[in-house]
């Protein structure tokens, strides 16, 4: 690191007592990188054992990148806390302007602690941070207005980023998300609750600065060869034109879009709900995070008629991506383009995590089928596969904890599974309900023992469709583990950057090495990938994650993903590879 | 030369064009850049790209009171004289674009030079040059 970057200051926030003040912590950066290194280790110093998630005691860690704001896709921030879905690690990564915003106020990590008694929102603004009352902010029926007041109040336009939380996330739901610039998120595990927990309803960051740099001339020169390969490649293609809903198409055909609570494979009526089809009959704009040329966020325009009154309309743009589609189109039956709108719309309204909320209605339109909820606890709301309607009414009973069952579905499929039944259908792992791929027994494993439980911490689903279809015979437990695990270290290099996945093939590990060894930053990026590892799964293990106890649903089993059903042997003793690593310290692998 | 915004309605917001204007400026960051885009108020409407236009006739530089800014000869703008200027940003709050950006660290303005750089790293096609080529 240059001598005069600032990445080495951390910010801490005290909500309790109103105070904050700043640490330098070069060796913290050389050590760990930035990002995701950074924030366990804060997180292994800060969090004491057996902290209450929504006690003020978690800490909440916000950490950026050496390389973010000098190099193009280094454009996400990870979140790290104490997770209430599954009371151990929670990590979440986004984008929006989250990163390069923290970076240009100056800091490398933000942590926030306590508890404050009142709603507040912190205006971050380069060195000047201020506790604002949020009062009349809490309780808003939409997320948006927090956002939009704090936008007209608060200076730094063009150079901030506003990480909001609404309804889901001030009451607490163990799956309520964070948003920020409207369309990106922190959406997995729980971030919005331990916002809501401290009463914190907002974060707006903003600042410019210049960044040092030794030799100018080759960082033109490397930058242009980031910048080149990126908007030369096939990355750019995809992500920009139908963006991540590209997928839906292909994972259907194989039959791995998890359905009707993943009783099958494939959902009727999905060419309406494909990203082809978003985008020839919704897309209305399409945007980036600051600092990426690709601009993968894709932006549906709904127009629908007043209810009553002709020649009113409404028109409302809404973000649409692949795990959206999957959890709320998918897994509930519903492929009606607008319906699907209108639950995503919802979703962002409320402050929920997408996967999260619509693996939840699965399993509960499941289990009133068979019985085991009684009616009249759902507050007059009769799931029903692909009725789109009476989901949107569904999410306000359970974001409003209407009855005894949305209460206890608002801690969790895995909590409220625990008291009405139905744990072989609660599509969750460790805790946390999951995202939209059976490919086969690669997601599996990678969805139960991955280091942040999303799609994209493990390399499952892309292992299963490129080793495992190729040669289903040649595989063993322990090649799947090892796989899993090597990939699993070097995105942990890559979290800690902090660059986005979506680039990982253009940030080879040659050019990872030079573009770190230009900002100043030298090492073994193995040996550091490996040890954030081992202190993710040492956090977990320490707040009671148990390889032994680990929850496979048994419907993963039971449906066939594309090479026919998933062989639970493999993928039982591919795990105990993974817990051996970890909990024997087994080296090699 | 001067830039101009072909289609904003193309801009993605990703701000690549402020970090190339810095670079031009021997800076990575945000802080030296004489471009900007921002929200037309949240991401749902889309952005606004504030560059220098060229003004034929620029106010920035009637109210320098140092003769920092300079009217060029041909195609419209000024020419910023660095050594000349008090930071006193009479030309900040001249410019009815907001085209007038302010570096806080040497307390000066950001004046668009018409480079084009950041027009070449645009990836969307938003930014162009256009107008006559410059033999001053």
């Amino acid at each position: 690191m240059h001598r005069d970057d600032p990445l080495n200051r951390i910010l801490f926030v005290d909500m309790t007592r109103k105070s904050h003040h700043v640490e330098h912590r070069p060796e913290l950066f050389e050590e760990a990188i930035g990002g995701a290194g950074v924030a366990i280790r804060l997180l292994e110093e800060l969090c004491p054992k057996g902290a209450d998630p929504l006690g003020p005691e978690n800490p909440l860690i916000l950490a950026v990148g050496p390389l973010t704001s000098y190099y193009p896709l280094a454009s996400k921030t990870v979140a790290m806390f104490k997770s209430p879905l599954t009371g151990d690690l929670g990590e979440s990564h986004c984008g929006g302007r989250s990163a390069v915003a923290i970076r240009m106020a100056g800091y490398g990590a933000i942590v926030i602690t306590g508890s404050s008694e009142i709603p507040l929102y912190l205006a971050i603004h380069g060195d000047r941070v201020h506790f604002r009352d949020a009062s009349a902010l809490w309780g808003t029926k939409h997320t948006e207005t927090a956002a939009r007041v704090i936008r007209e109040r608060e200076a730094g336009q063009g150079f901030r980023s506003i990480m909001r939380i609404g309804r889901a996330g001030e009451r607490q739901l163990a799956f309520a998300s964070v948003t920020t610039e409207t369309y990106r998120h922190f959406g997995r595990l729980g971030m919005g609750a331990v916002m809501g927990s401290k009463k914190l309803k907002a974060i707006n960051i903003s600042g410019k600065r210049s960044l040092p740099m030794a030799d100018f001339a080759d960082y033109r020169k490397l930058y242009d060869e980031i910048h080149q390969g990126a908007v030369a490649s096939k990355l750019m293609k995809k992500y920009h034109d139908l963006g991540t809903p590209a997928n839906v198409k292909g994972l259907n055909e194989i039959g791995a879009f998890p359905t009707r609570n993943l009783s099958a494979g494939r959902c009727e009526g999905f060419e309406a709900i494909t990203g082809e089809a978003y985008a020839r009959g919704y897309l209305g704009r399409r945007l980036a995070c600051a600092h990426c040329p690709v601009g993968c966020i894709h932006i549906a325009a709904l127009r629908e008629p007043h209810p009553e009154e002709p020649y009113f309309y409404k028109t409302s743009m809404i973000s649409y991506d692949y795990e959206l589609i999957y959890a709320l189109g998918g897994q509930l039956g519903v492929a009606d383009p607008e319906g699907l709108l209108l639950l995503l719309d919802a979703v962002e309204d409320l402050g929920l995590d997408a996967m999260s909320a619509g693996v939840a209605l699965a399993w509960a339109t499941e289990a009133l089928e068979r019985g085991l909820v009684p009616a009249d606890e759902l507050d007059g709301c009769v799931l029903s596969w692909g009725d789109w309607r009476v989901y949107l009414k569904g999410l306000e009973a359970l974001v409003e904890g209407r009855t005894e069952f949305w209460r206890a579905l608002g801690r969790g499929v895995d909590h409220a599974a625990g008291i009405y039944g139905g744990k072989d259908f609660a599509l969750t792992f460790g805790g946390n309900e999951m995202p939209g791929y059976h490919t086969g027994p690669g997601s599996a494993v990678g969805h139960a023992v991955s280091a942040r439980h999303s799609h994209l911490c493990n390399a499952g689903y892309s292992w299963d469709q490129k080793t495992f279809y190729d040669d289903p015979e040649a595989v063993t437990a322990r090649s799947l583990a090892d796989a899993l695990m090597k990939e699993e270290r070097w995105r942990q290099v890559l979290s800690s950057l902090v660059i986005c996945f979506f680039a990982r093939k253009l940030y080879s590990e040659e050019l990872v090495q030079r573009s770190l060894a230009s900002v100043g930053w030298t090492g073994d990026l193995h040996r550091v990938g490996e040890e954030i590892y081992r202190r993710k799964f040492r956090f977990k293990l320490r707040e009671g994650f148990d390889f032994d106890e680990l929850h496979l649903p048994r419907r993963i089993f039971e449906t066939p993903a594309p090479m026919g059903p998933v062989n639970e042997t493999l993928v039982r003793e591919a795990i105990a590879h993974v817990r051996d690593w970890h909990v024997l310290g087994r080296t090699e692998g | 030369m001067r830039l101009s915004v072909v289609d904003a309605e193309r801009c993605v917001g990703c701000q690549v064009c402020m970090f190339a204007c810095a670079r031009i400026h021997k800076e990575a960051g945000l802080a030296k850049s004489c471009i900007g885009v921002h929200s037309a108020g949240g991401m749902t409407n889309g952005f606004v790209v504030v560059v220098c236009r060229a003004c034929p006739d620029p106010p920035c530089a009637k109210v320098c009171p140092v003769g920092a800014l300079v009217p060029r000869s041909k195609g419209g703008g000024v020419k910023f004289h660095e050594e000349k200027c008090i930071g006193c940003g009479h030309c900040k709050t001249a410019c009815p674009l907001g085209a007038v950006f302010w570096d806080d660290e040497s307390d000066q303005p950001m004046i668009c030079r018409y480079c084009g750089y950041c027009a070449k790293h645009c990836p969307h096609g938003v930014l162009a040059m256009d107008g006559e080529e410059d033999h001053a």
